[in-house]
């Protein structure tokens, strides 16, 4: 499991830009960013070096900031990478909350998946997939 | 038990009867020696000889605290001051202070009022009555002190401060019987718990007289089960008397009202029409044997109902349920009344959301609209979208059902919210048009 930034927004302007000021201010890069939406609120999802003193930097300032766990898969960078990985979560019977992917190098994409299971983990080393470690992804 | 049974459990024919007759008397002393009542009176086009029925009485017009501001110090006194034997006033943090008087007939009926809540907590001659309420110009302590006295109880008049000697006296003596406000009992309670003792089994204490300011159920029951005590509501102005006006039997379902001193009437705080038993709305006395400041149809800002239907303690007068709030703070949306405590209630029983709020109130369109904005506790999983709208959902559907008002929830970030030390603002009311 590897931990995810998560910053609550409320839909008004400036908020996602007070948001990353605050971590910039922090001296903290972040890796990737991803941002849902919905008609009046946002949440962005982050991947940072030192996720704990993000929130805590975020929460201190006013926002609403919280540490989530969730499951980051290394899968080749090809056609079927994030299908494959899909079609076994779905023969598991899991279900995926939400997910998102980016690409690492040429070779290799980062699937990130939030599972509502607590051996998804398990399950996917079983089936032969590489989990990411936090270190590794710190250090892209 | 009862301390006056013969009037406490009255012929309900006999008790209106009597009623009656005494507003009869009330508003003749009120007319007679009061410039204000003769002249209002005279504006509404009435007199006292009008007052012919409980009907009768909704020809005459309303007193307001502003009315007894207005009349600081003495010209709302119906006695000249050889008959006054005290004066009481108001703090006058919200605008200049209300003075009352009151003869020595005035403050036997009050302690007489106060003494049949002592009963109700099954207090007596040989109970011990620790008031810890403040004495002085407030009307708690020695309200509650002149109840004690009536009862033939030992009075500890420890009034209130120095919380570990109230703790040390009410078991070293052997307290009874508490009276103070709830936010100091639980004080008491507290101290005595810091300070070693467990007050619900070690303590003698039986019976707590408890009122003066707002206090949620919770917090009663906290302040009943850490003294181990029978919790009875006092309610009381000083406008009116203080302490006693109503007070709550071991039912535990509505406050008595002293009908043979008050006369009790509810009225729709926008119509200013009363409305029938059971119905929320403002409470509005006319007290009937009150000497020195008589009041005719007192609006007490205080939200409440009647509770007619008899009750098991066997007592006649009827009852009004514990106050929702004040006509001040009260919200019309839509042309419902709504109060904020009314929306606090709500959000406390949803711990997912935190108790900051703002409700913010807006009439663009045809409608009035109201948003209330919330922040979710630090702990809820703000990283799933499904789980912050069925949040959103679930409050507004729960506040849809207890306001009958839709509102819509925003959910927002912590800094969106002003933090207070004291009272937070938590209404802002942008409306145009008639509203207040």
């Amino acid at each position: 499991m590897i931990t995810q930034l998560t910053v609550f927004l409320e839909n008004s302007k400036g908020r996602l830009s007070d948001a990353c000021r605050v971590i910039a201010d922090g001296n903290i890069n972040m890796k990737a960013l991803f941002l849902s939406d919905t008609t009046d609120f946002g949440v962005a999802r982050i991947f940072c070096d030192t996720p704990e003193k993000a929130a805590g930097l975020l929460n201190e300032a006013g926002h609403r900031a919280a540490l989530t766990s969730v499951i980051a898969v290394s899968v080749p960078n090809e056609p079927g990478g994030l299908s494959k990985l899909l079609q076994y979560c779905d023969s598991c019977d899991m279900n995926i909350e939400y997910g998102y992917c980016f690409i690492v190098d040429g070779d290799r994409a980062i699937d990130v998946l939030k599972i509502d299971s607590d051996d998804a983990e398990e399950k996917l080393i079983e089936g032969g997939f590489t989990i990411v470690k936090p270190e590794e992804v710190y250090a892209i | 038990m009862y301390f006056q049974p013969e009037i406490e459990t009255m012929d309900r024919e006999k008790l209106r009867d009597l009623q009656l007759t005494r507003m009869q008397e009330s508003a003749k002393n009120a007319f007679d020696n009061i410039e204000f009542y003769r002249k209002s009176f005279g504006e509404a086009g009435v007199t006292p000889d009008d007052l012919k029925s409980f009907d009768d009485l909704t020809k005459f017009p309303f007193v307001t605290k502003q009315d007894m501001r207005d009349a600081y110090p003495f010209a709302m006194f119906a006695r000249p001051m050889v008959d006054v034997a005290r004066i009481h006033a108001s703090s006058g943090t919200t605008g200049q202070a209300t003075v009352v008087g009151h003869t020595a007939n005035d403050l036997k009926h009050w302690g007489e009022c106060f003494a049949r809540g002592i009963y109700m907590v099954n207090g007596g001659p040989q109970s011990t009555l620790q008031v810890s309420y403040g004495y002085g110009l407030f009307t708690g302590g020695l309200g509650a002190h002149a109840g004690g006295e009536a009862v033939g109880c030992a009075v500890i008049p420890t009034s209130s401060g120095n919380t570990k000697r109230q703790v040390q006296m009410m078991r070293d003596c052997k307290t009874d019987i508490l009276a103070c406000t709830p936010s100091y009992a639980l004080l008491i309670a507290d101290t005595a718990i810091e300070m070693g003792y467990k007050p619900w089994e070690e303590f003698p204490i039986s019976g707590g007289i408890f009122g003066a300011e707002p206090a949620s159920d919770n917090m009663r029951e906290e302040i009943a089960s850490k003294l181990g005590i029978q919790y009875c509501d006092v309610y009381g102005l000083s406008e009116i008397m203080g302490p006693g006006v109503a007070m709550e039997c071991a039912e535990r379902h509505g406050l008595h009202i002293a009908e043979d001193h008050f006369y009790c009437e509810i009225i729709d705080p926008e119509t200013l029409k009363p409305v029938p038993d059971g119905e929320w709305g403002e409470l509005v006395i006319t007290t009937l044997t009150r000497e020195c400041c008589p009041l005719i149809r007192y609006r007490t800002r205080d939200v409440t109902r009647i509770i007619s239907e008899p009750c098991a303690c066997g007592r006649t007068h009827r009852k009004i349920d514990k106050l929702r709030g004040r006509t001040d703070d009260m919200l019309i949306i839509r042309g419902v009344n709504v109060f904020p405590s009314q929306i606090e209630q709500v959000i406390t029983t949803f711990p997912e959301v935190a108790t900051h709020y703002l409700i913010t109130l807006t009439n663009k369109g045809p409608l009035d609209h109201v948003l209330l904005q919330v922040e979710t506790e630090p702990g809820f999983p703000i990283d799933e979208i499904r789980k912050l709208e069925d949040l959103k959902a679930r409050l507004g559907a729960e506040l849809k059902s207890n306001l009958q008002v839709s509102v819509e929830i925003q959910l927002v970030e912590p800094k969106t919210l002003e933090r207070s030390m004291g009272k937070a603002k938590r209404v802002i009311d942008l409306r145009e048009g008639t509203h207040a």
